[in-house]
């Protein structure tokens, strides 16, 4: 995982983006900056509006309000010159299943206005491990098979910008850790900008250098992961043998208010990293027996507090 | 341009119902014309009863160019429908597909790939009416063999020789082409409204129907909207079967039916322009 931002120019810059459909507001003042050589987690709660953030970047479909740029040009203006420079995958992604996966391929291609050759086609196919079914229809392919014809499109005329939305959705595992490897690939290896949405947390936490947060249409936090999840307290289960007795003693305390709930025997604290050592000395000098201290610490714990924060 | 609309044609000519239009119009053809055989001489002989008391006619009445021209006269009602078997699906087709968004996020402008798909549906029609051309003239011609062209015009018999009549096929089949024309920017412009194929097929069918069946009463509320209703100028090949030809009315009625292409198809680009791609 990255952990800084890599360069000063942006990439995408998004100001006060809305779209409104009739009653709902899907996208409500969305502001969010993409740099050059990130691999950026765009990340939300199923609603949140990341796919509608996302077909406003590729012009699926309008704005209702504010500013999208992509490499510093408006893309209301030079939607063209823009998309050029993009590859992606919006949701899952749907080929003409009437011919095969090289054909497929070609026509995007062409559409593109790229003279791609067979040679880039077919390494594109191999790069996603679809080289040997390139003579297949795509209706006979999984859907697995087709998230990698996805990618595969994606980087056909070679963009400097990738935006994947959900690309892992529908693989197994073994496929997943290869497509993670892939936007590592590409991010380190051939320095693309990479624009990554995903409801697998976990992936974002290991790809990602710099992220945002999205619910209800707006960007709840936006920074280096490493940052947010260092500055974001732990979520710790302290099992204890006399749960009464643990409440007594932490009770008119500081500790009170770092106190999340409680489960059975279980005391579950919000607490920094060195406030752990501290709360468990007070329980075992007051002759409470801690039989376990389990912290947990993920994005998706960070994702969790933030958006039910949010809930609440 | 040429390449997406070679890519469009390519993406209609994978698709199976491409080919039903095609195959119907073989079976229709055919089928008029081993009918024609079989029965053919007696209708003749029926129709031209009356003249045969006065006059002697010689010659093949019972030729390929009647029998083609009686199959023309079947096109108002048959072929839209095959017509909007593809133009239909050329939008709403990608809707239905999801590769609507493959295709948007492309870089080319959405006014390019609608008028891409435009004229790909426009070709198509124009070579299901060649090939009712071609099949239904070659196949008539080799099984009836040529001959003058007795046809029946606003209740006159009128008797073209058979050297005065391809090019008149020839201008007729090019007009018609015209006619479908409409009837496949119809079925484009609901094709852009919705993202289902079986909706557009259906509403053209649908007014096309509707405008025929009105057209064909013949009571004052309805002559009065005649005028305004395409299918009404559609049947305007049959002018260049008459004696003498009536340029101003051809013309008119060819400006009238390009100017519902153009509403149609302008309609259906600013709609695809402004439109959302949530498919």
């Amino acid at each position: 995982m990255k952990e800084e931002v890599l360069s000063d120019e942006k990439i995408i810059e998004v100001q006060n983006l809305s779209k409104q459909f009739k009653e709902i507001r899907a996208v409500d003042n969305l502001s969010l900056n993409v740099y050059k050589g990130d691999v950026f987690g765009f990340l939300g709660p199923n609603g949140a509006g990341k796919s509608t953030t996302i077909r406003m970047l590729l012009s699926l479909i309008k704005p209702s309000g504010g500013n999208i740029k992509l490499f510093g040009k408006s893309l209301k203006e030079n939607r063209i010159e823009i998309l050029k420079k993009i590859g992606a995958i919006v949701e899952k992604p749907d080929f003409y299943g009437y011919m095969t996966a090289y054909k497929n391929m070609e026509i995007l291609g062409k559409i593109s206005g790229s003279n791609i050759s067979k040679k880039r086609i077919m390494e594109m196919l191999e790069l996603v491990g679809l080289h040997k079914r390139y003579k297949s229809k795509v209706k006979t392919f999984s859907h697995g098979m087709k998230q990698r014809l996805g990618l595969a499109q994606a980087l056909l005329h070679e963009p400097d910008l990738i935006i994947l939305d959900e690309p892992t959705t529908g693989l197994d595992p073994q496929g997943m850790k290869e497509i993670r490897d892939l936007i590592i690939y590409l991010s380190k290896e051939k320095k693309k900008t990479i624009f990554l949405s995903s409801h697998i947390l976990y992936e974002v936490e290991l790809v990602a250098n710099r992220m945002v947060i999205i619910d209800k249409g707006h960007a709840k936090v936006e920074g280096n992961v490493s940052d947010l999840l260092n500055s974001n307290k732990l979520k710790v289960t302290f099992e204890v043998d006399e749960i009464e007795k643990a409440k007594l003693l932490i009770n008119d305390t500081s500790w009170m208010k770092m106190l999340n709930s409680i489960v059975g025997n279980k005391l579950i604290f919000l607490l920094e990293p060195g406030e752990i050592s501290f709360l468990n000395k007070l329980f075992v000098e007051n002759n409470i027996l801690v039989s376990a201290v389990i912290p947990t610490r993920s994005l998706e714990e960070y994702f969790l507090s933030i958006t039910e924060t949010v809930s609440k | 341009m040429i390449g997406l609309i070679n890519i469009e044609l390519y993406k209609i000519f994978r698709k199976w119902r491409t080919y039903i239009g095609f195959i119907a119009i073989a079976v229709l053809v055919s089928v008029i014309q081993v009918a024609m055989l079989v029965e053919g001489q007696r209708s003749i002989n029926f129709m031209t009863h009356n003249l045969q008391q006065s006059f002697i006619l010689v010659g093949n009445l019972l030729n390929g160019y009647l029998v083609s021209h009686l199959i023309l006269n079947t096109l108002v009602i048959h072929i839209p429908f095959l017509i909007t078997l593809v133009a239909g699906d050329l939008l709403a087709g990608e809707a239905t597909s999801g590769t609507y968004r493959m295709l948007i996020t492309r870089p080319v402008s959405r006014i390019s790939i609608v008028t891409s798909k435009f004229l790909a549906g426009i070709i198509y029609t124009c070579m299901i009416i060649f090939f009712l051309a071609i099949f239904s003239l070659g196949l008539g011609l080799s099984i009836f063999g040529s001959g003058d062209l007795l046809v029946v015009q606003n209740g006159t018999i009128i008797v073209f020789s058979k050297n005065d009549v391809l090019w008149r096929f020839l201008l007729a089949y090019c007009f018609s082409s015209l006619g479908m024309g409409v009837v496949a920017s119809l079925a484009f412009l609901f094709s852009s409204l919705v993202e289902n194929a079986i909706g557009p097929i259906i509403s053209t069918m649908a007014i096309i129907i509707i405008f025929i069946i009105i057209s064909g009463i013949n009571i004052e509320i309805f002559r009065a909207i005649k005028p305004y209703l395409f299918t009404n100028y559609m049947n305007g090949w049959r002018l260049f079967f008459d004696d003498p030809i009536d340029i101003k009315e051809i013309v008119k009625d060819s400006l009238i039916l390009l100017g519902h292409i153009f509403l149609f198809f302008g309609s259906a680009a600013l709609i695809f322009q402004k439109k959302d791609i949530l498919s």
